[in-house]
């Protein structure tokens, strides 16, 4: 892989056009950075989880040379990063965050995917003083209950994305609600979120069923059934991956969704709308990144060069690793050192112009404010898209400051 | 509820029973003939499903036929039975003389390099496939509208069971099959070409789980981790249908789908543990399964796989084991932090896995769960410090409290059993107790765990906490070390050697390995909570499958039947991933190569090629 | 006096009757002989007295105290040791750890997580070991004896609990005749010399007219004749339905042999 990585990178590099001339004619004038690398220490599953993690990588890359290109960061150093396999269970990562640490001389950490590695590798930042900048898990207890001040966290949370949904459904009549989720922390914590914010939505609202099939092995058919023997007027799905599309499938053979409503977290995203192919549904309200459809320049500028260095189109991760690298940038520029509670204090409120928009870094739960899009899944051709899109920018969805202040103080 | 729902409940049950039953046919014949558990079986369910995607759009390019759709799967699931050959001709063949364990291991090598394989070939992006043309709409039964393409998966099951049974009784390869699964010796004596018929029935067996995969193809979409998640399920299936019974798996197939579809309407939280408890409950009753039949009684007496008589350390291991010790301990003194950190995982694994050979070395009592009193321990240790408020001294007492205690209460009908079958009980107590601290929530943090579990102050840099890991597992191992050479490990190799004998000189043969199990699983909780402390914090994959298997890995590698082969195991395994690791994202191919590896040139484990080197001196 | 007396045992496996109203009396120091056709119930029988199975009525006493349906441990403890058909041994380890593994169990110390096993009872374990002739072979690992030795050693395996009573199924199944001849000797002498009761099922009729101060014959699970050798060679039932003239030549062998 790694092999086959560096490849495409010398590929790419020579197949950009415009793009990296308009870049060297920046350098003829700034050259390029020189001093010693940052080191940065990144651990992801890309092994496990590797249709979200190896798009996040490659982005990475791109942004991280992008910058490098353009002069570096504190006046001129390249930034490095140095991607590890984090085995997808806490056990593995934490060595693998101490490997990184002592052995590899990183300035801090960042990454992690699965929520139960995330909150492990940010126990182990606390304990050794170190900054963990969590840019994919979702779990809210990682800038919540079990936050911490050395860690931070980039993708809008679950509380946050599930809010973005309940309150598309404002104005909505549909009453009788059915959930289904995953059986694990991040389903749980959903359906948990769902529960407290819709009636804010939709007042008198119910939940008549609920289901949680075990994660990678929903029994497909035994869930629809018993969801629609509950007879809801809407659905709101917390399933992703294959348990999605075997789920959709059969919802959509026995008619579950017909005359419904859902609302769908995460069903948006590339990773998990190319795999539903044309079982795409209709008019689900979603949370996603319909990146076709983004017109900010910068965006598309961003778009134009992942597509023509890795020959792909971006995923969620893709976007998440180009802001990533964006706001840690901007992180090492404005601190000017790498001393991990000066960057912790820089990290503070701190204000990033990123692809998707500024993003700041909220102080109070260490929480960023970067959003997503929500909108209407479309069947076009034999693909599922959005329309109807909006982006919701995480700042108006985040949690309340004195729920911060109450679960912060518990930990 | 209406009686029209509940019909369809039903034969949502019935569909997935059939899709379930198909699949586990395949692994209890192989078993039955070979006496392999494989591991493997998962992977061929997940070939069948890529190669169906990829051919059967192929096809159906050509014309949209349901003739073509069906053509495709029976293709797919040749193909697959064809890679069965290759894994029995390669593979398989060169191990049937080294002990069943062995051959596990060897399988669950495959597993690795398939998940691997399969994400380098396809792709990371979960791939759907083609719905079945003819049999995309749904058919209103009782006004309930129930997709067609599974009334024809109901009626599969049955006609595969058809199929077999005339197979096992209509040609000769079948009746061998079935002579071979009764008498495994009887077929050698009879001058069958033995050969042939294990490449037949691997054959055989690949073919039903890639025709299982190539079936769900219209259901769920084709991804790198099906292998896993269906590999439990077939395990459950054909150990409550009892090991070699076609028609048992078939009956449990049909029980696990009624209740899955029935459980879900009522425990809609807890399907994760349901079917480990079914299974543990028609162990506890009928041990050998629903159709199973005891294993026979052993014709000739065989020597066991395990420790022999155990000879003190020579002179040269003597000074191989001071300067092996002095090293370790001065570590600290000229290795790096990550190197001592490094050292503490591998102690603490050393001593899981010695307390794991003492039980199937020593005892011959194979655990596939052994991670439960582990990872027990830890939880035990973690929730003290973190919910209950307590320094880490009384919490690293507590540990070993933990894990003895539940080793104690699941020992207590483990030990009624043995072979194949306990190793299933012990995998599905082990997996009830990982879904306890996986779905509650309050107290355990769900799979989310708990963080905060650090050392106390006075120990909490990584040089002292080495050494207190050092005090303790090495403390242990030598006292476990210590109770194998006194009677109380004689009497379990005596249990282990013949039970009849045993029984016969007045030992109490399940009281004694009752105690075993209790004692293993205290020291296994000890080494649970010094994991904790290391890692700072608690979850389930703590005691998960995968952790039972890597210390079932390190004992193998060590070789179970060498006293101190566990510790050069762990030790062993630990390095080959921490090498990998960083290397490549295909690093889990690498591990599983070497595992095959390791299983081919050595094949008694490290500790065996030890042993035959200072016999040949 | 009676060391062991089997009270109308009865046993059915499903409809088959395996023993119907069996009843004997053994003496101590007495060699007791059952023998039968295959499948009239000896092994049965055995193994009511000696643990394996539970009786479905009926009463084994052993010096008076009632052991029906005790488990085999629990008998061995009452003081019965026996021997098996397919010799049952350790076989990891070596011709005297069997006897100290035996020794071990008779002392109760199988739960000793402290004392270095090897050398433990192992002046015991010799001299059991010289009274069967097989000191020679004290540290070969069992694994390597001949069969007829391997039988020898579970005798001394069986006498390391210092039993009344001995139980023995068929001990001489699978060994050359002149092993046979030894072995039953051996097993006389010391049942004898020590008050030992010795109930034992055989095959071989020269061991068994030889030996035995008493023979039953079981057919179908009933007692059809007992006594001693002469009485039951001479029973013409007995001729009828099991011995035929071969045992009859058989038995004459023996009394001439050993007469």
């Amino acid at each position: 892989m790694t092999m086959a990585f560096e490849t495409l990178t010398r590929r790419g590099a020579l197949a950009v056009g415009g793009g990296l001339a308009a870049a060297a004619l920046v350098g003829l004038r700034s050259p390029r950075a020189q001093g010693a690398p940052i080191r940065i220490g990144e651990l992801n599953s890309y092994s496990r989880m590797a249709a979200f993690s190896v798009p996040y990588r490659n982005a990475m890359q791109l942004a991280a040379d992008t910058i490098n290109r353009a002069g570096g960061v504190m006046g001129g150093r390249p930034l490095e990063f140095i991607f590890r396999d984090d085995g997808a269970t806490p056990g593995d990562a934490v060595r693998v965050a101490e490997d990184l640490l002592t052995r590899e001389n990183v300035a801090f950490i960042a990454g992690t995917f699965l929520s139960n590695v995330g909150l492990a590798v940010a126990d182990l930042a606390n304990q050794r003083r170190r900054l963990f900048f969590a840019t994919e898990p979702l779990s809210d207890a990682i800038t919540m209950a079990q936050g911490n001040r050395y860690t931070w966290r980039l993708r809008p949370n679950t509380y946050m994305q599930t809010r973005m949904l309940t309150e598309a459904a404002r104005g909505r009549t549909q009453r009788r609600w059915a959930i289904v989720a995953p059986n694990y922390e991040y389903g749980q914590s959903a359906a948990a979120n769902f529960k407290r914010l819709i009636g804010a939505s939709i007042p008198g609202a119910e939940i008549v069923a609920e289901q949680y099939p075990a994660l990678g092995r929903v029994d497909a058919g035994a869930t629809v059934g018993a969801l629609a023997q509950a007879r809801p007027d809407a659905i709101f799905n917390v399933l992703f991956g294959p348990d999605l599309t075997a789920f959709v499938r059969e919802g959509n053979t026995r008619g579950l969704f017909e005359r419904r409503f859902v609302l769908s977290l995460l069903t948006g995203e590339p990773e998990y709308m190319i795999p539903l192919g044309d079982e795409c549904p209709e008019g689900w309200i979603v949370t996603g990144y319909p990146w076709e459809q983004v017109e900010w320049p910068t965006h598309r500028a961003y778009v134009e060069a992942y597509r023509a260095r890795f020959n792909d189109t971006p995923r969620k991760g893709s976007l998440l690793g180009y802001v990533t690298v964006q706001v840690l940038a901007n992180l090492l520029n404005r601190a000017n050192s790498l001393d991990n509670e000066a960057l912790v204090e820089a990290l503070r409120d701190l204000r990033t112009e990123t692809v998707t928009g500024p993003v700041t870094m909220r102080g109070i739960d260490q929480q960023g404010t970067m959003g997503t899009w929500v909108g209407e899944t479309v069947l076009r051709g034999r693909q599922g898209g959005m329309r109807n899109i909006r982006y919701v920018d995480g700042a108006t969805v985040m949690f309340p400051e004195d729920e911060v202040r109450a679960a912060r103080r518990s930990a | 509820m209406d009686p029209s729902f509940l019909l369809v409940q039903s034969l949502s049950g019935l569909a997935s029973a059939s899709s379930l039953f198909v699949i586990a046919s395949g692994l209890t014949l192989v078993f039955g003939v070979t006496r392999i558990v494989n591991f493997a079986h998962g992977s061929f369910y997940m070939l069948g499903a890529y190669v169906a995607v990829t051919v059967v759009p192929w096809l159906l390019e050509i014309d949209r036929s349901p003739w073509l759709f069906f053509a495709g799967v029976l293709i797919s699931a040749a193909v697959v039975g064809l890679l069965g050959v290759a894994m029995e001709l390669l593979l398989l063949r060169r191990i049937y003389k080294v002990p069943e364990l062995f051959q596990l291991l060897a399988t669950f090598g495959v597993v690795l390099m398939v998940q691997d394989a399969v994400l380098k070939i396809w792709g990371p992006v979960d791939i759907p496939g083609p719905r079945a043309p003819g049999l995309r709409h749904g058919v209103e039964i009782f006004g309930q509208r129930f997709p067609a393409y599974e009334l024809f998966l109901i009626v599969v099951g049955p006609a595969v069971l058809g199929l077999l049974w005339l197979l096992m009784h209509r040609t000769r390869f079948g009746v061998l099959i079935r002579a071979a699964t009764r008498d495994r010796e009887m077929v050698g004596a009879l001058g069958v070409n033995q050969a042939l018929l294990f490449t037949g029935t691997l054959f055989l067996g690949a073919f039903l789980a890639g025709l299982g995969g190539a079936l769900q193809i219209p259901r769920v979409s084709a991804s790198a981790q099906m292998d896993l998640s269906i590999i439990t399920e077939v395990f459950v299936v054909t150990v409550i249908g009892g090991m070699g019974s076609v028609t048992g798996a078939f009956l449990a197939a049909v029980l696990i789908g009624q209740l899955q579809a029935f459980g879900v309407l009522v425990f809609p939280k807890i399907t994760l543990v349901l079917v480990f408890l079914l299974m543990a409950v028609v162990l506890v009753i009928k041990p050998w399964g629903l159709l199973g039949r005891p294993e026979p009684a052993a014709g000739r007496a065989a020597l066991p796989e395990g420790i022999l008589s155990p000879r003190g350390f020579g002179g040269a291991e003597r000074a191989l084991l001071g300067v092996a010790v002095a090293s370790l301990l001065a570590l600290p003194l000229f290795g790096d932090a990550y190197a001592v950190k490094v050292a503490t995982e591998v102690l603490v694994f050393a001593l899981a896995a010695f307390s794991l050979n003492f039980l199937v070395g020593n005892g011959g009592i194979v655990s596939f769960g052994h991670a439960a009193y582990f990872g027990l321990g830890a939880y035990a240790a973690g929730l003290l410090v973190t919910k209950g408020g307590l320094p880490m001294e009384p919490a690293l007492l507590a540990a070993p409290l933990a894990g003895g205690l539940f080793a104690a209460l699941f020992g207590f009908f483990v030990v009624r059993l043995s072979g194949i079958y306990l190793a299933m009980l012990t995998l599905a107590f082990a997996q009830i107790a990982y879904a306890v601290c996986f779905q509650w929530v309050e107290f355990t943090g769900g799979d989310n765990g708990v963080v905060g579990v650090w050392p106390s102050a006075w120990a909490s840099s990584r040089h002292v906490y080495f050494y207190l890991v050092a005090a303790c597992a090495l403390g242990a191992i030598l006292a476990l070390r210590h109770v194998i050479y006194a009677p109380f490990g004689a009497t379990l190799r005596a249990a282990r050697d013949s039970e009849p004998r045993a029984d016969a000189i007045g030992i109490d043969v399940r009281t004694h390995r009752w105690l075993a199990f209790t004692l293993a699983g205290v020291a296994a909780g000890l080494a649970g909570g010094l994991y904790a402390f290391s890692k700072g914090s608690i979850d389930p994959t703590m005691l998960g499958i995968p952790m039972s298997v890597d210390f079932l890995a390190m004992i193998l590698l060590g070789g179970i039947q060498t006293v101190m082969g566990a510790v050069v195991g762990a030790a062993a395994f630990h390095a080959i991933k921490d090498v990998f690791m960083p290397l490549t994202d295909y690093w889990r191919f690498l591990l599983g190569a070497s595992i095959i590896a390791l299983v081919l040139i050595f094949p008694r484990g490290l500790g065996g090629a030890w042993g035959a080197l200072r016999a040949r001196t | 006096m009676t060391l062991l007396a089997a009270e109308a045992l009865n046993k059915r496996f499903g409809g088959v009757v395996a023993a119907r109203d069996v009843a004997f009396a053994l003496s101590a120091g007495e060699m007791l002989a059952i023998i039968g056709p295959n499948g009239a119930g000896k092994s049965t029988t055995f193994n009511m007295v000696g643990g394996q199975l539970r009786p479905d009525s009926g009463r084994v006493l052993l010096g008076g105290e009632d052991i029906t349906g005790l488990p085999p441990r629990e008998v061995c403890r009452m003081g019965v040791g026996r021997t098996f058909q397919v010799a049952q041994t350790f076989l990891s380890m070596s011709v005297i750890e069997n006897v100290q593994m035996a020794l071990i169990a008779h002392a109760g110390r199988t739960r000793d997580m402290l004392a270095p096993t090897s050398r433990l009872f192992r002046q015991d374990a010799l001299a059991l070991l010289a009274r069967v002739g097989m000191e020679a072979a004290a540290d070969r690992p069992i694994g390597e004896l001949a069969y007829g030795d391997v039988k020898t050693v579970e005798l001394a395996i069986a006498l390391a609990a210092a039993p009344r009573l001995l139980l023995m199924d068929e001990p001489t199944a699978g060994m050359a005749p002149r092993e046979r001849a030894r072995l039953m000797q051996l097993t006389a002498g010391i049942a004898r010399e020590e008050g030992i009761g010795v109930l034992f099922t055989e095959h071989d009729m020269d061991a068994v007219f030889a030996h035995a101060d008493r023979i039953l014959v079981l057919v179908r699970g009933e007692i059809i004749a007992a006594g001693t050798p002469e009485q039951v060679r001479d029973d013409p039932e007995v001729q009828r339905v099991y011995l035929g003239t071969t045992g009859v030549r058989a038995a004459l062998r023996a009394r001439r042999a050993h007469g």
